[in-house]
């Protein structure tokens, strides 16, 4: 009986951890103005905001009945693909010139998405024009 | 004898992986389901390892799990710092830079991991690498010592992956 209560406050503060750091992610994406601090904002939501709600339904299943892992499994995907997307919204930022021009790399010539092959440096330039 | 050994698991790490995984969708700890999950951990890693030639050698498990404890740590420090800067600073007071770390790292395997961290930890974000992998491109939210914030990712991240990736 004592379990099932202290589970069922962990669930309820999991459940608002969650819900609060979701909310300050939408609050992020709204509020910065241009793309590249915007991109900061889906990184806290996808780590924080859905991990706590995930560990919420984890305890949840646990205590009350069929117990059930695939909330890991749902973090793990999670954590290994979302950082892909993040990546690729930060690479098309820098190709279309929505942000701030990086500096340059230390030791090589350039960025790889900046780095046009000598046979289509032709289409590159007409594109720009 | 080690050579059939290596023939029938190019990723023995994956095959476990993969068990493991199958048996957690299935939601089933039974000798038949992890016995699948060993069919599958065997199978696939065979028919992949023509798309997979120079895999890593040496990895250390152990570290790579006090890695992951130290980077689940890091994320939830750092959400809260973040939370706070989006609840509380204007936009014309938020101060965010490029900043370039140089890599040590030459393994491709290591390098995704670490940009997987830097996205991960909330206040940063990988974007790039240069056209020869010899640094990363990270973007921070915030920050008024952009040095700072290479040295960090450096010291706290890319010194433990070495260790890791041997």
């Amino acid at each position: 009986m004592t379990i099932e209560i202290l589970a069922t406050f962990a669930i309820g503060i999991c459940l608002l951890i969650g819900a609060f750091f979701m909310l300050v992610g939408v609050i992020g994406l709204l509020k910065f103005n241009d793309p590249m601090t915007r991109l900061h904002a889906p990184t806290k939501i996808s780590t924080m905001g859905v991990g706590a709600l995930l560990l919420a339904s984890v305890i949840h299943s646990y205590t009350f009945g069929n117990g059930s892992a695939h909330q890991l499994l749902v973090m793990a995907f999670l954590f290994v693909t979302a950082p892909i997307s993040a990546n690729f919204f930060g690479k098309v930022n820098i190709h279309c010139g929505s942000c701030e021009t990086p500096p340059p790399p230390a030791q090589d010539k350039t960025w790889a998405t900046l780095d046009v092959p000598e046979a289509d440096r032709e289409i590159a330039e007409q594109k720009d024009a | 004898m080690k050579r059939a050994f290596h023939w029938l698991f190019p990723h023995p790490l994956l095959t476990l992986l993969l068990a493991v995984v199958w048996t957690l969708l299935q939601n089933d700890v039974s000798a038949g389901m992890v016995v699948f999950g060993l069919i599958l951990g065997v199978i696939i890693p065979r028919i992949t390892a023509a798309w997979w030639p120079d895999s890593p050698q040496g990895f250390r498990v152990g570290r790579m799990i006090a890695y992951i404890a130290l980077v689940i740590w890091d994320i939830m420090v750092a959400n809260v710092e973040v939370a706070w800067i989006v609840l509380t600073r204007p936009n014309s007071k938020l101060r965010p830079t490029w900043v370039v770390v140089p890599l040590d790292l030459r393994q491709p395997e290591a390098i995704t991991v670490l940009a997987g961290t830097i996205t991960l930890t909330p206040g940063t974000v990988s974007t790039d690498l240069s056209s020869d992998g010899h640094s990363l491109l990270v973007h921070t939210l915030d920050t008024d010592d952009p040095d700072a914030v290479r040295d960090e990712i450096k010291q706290r991240y890319e010194r433990r992956l070495k260790e890791i990736f041997v």
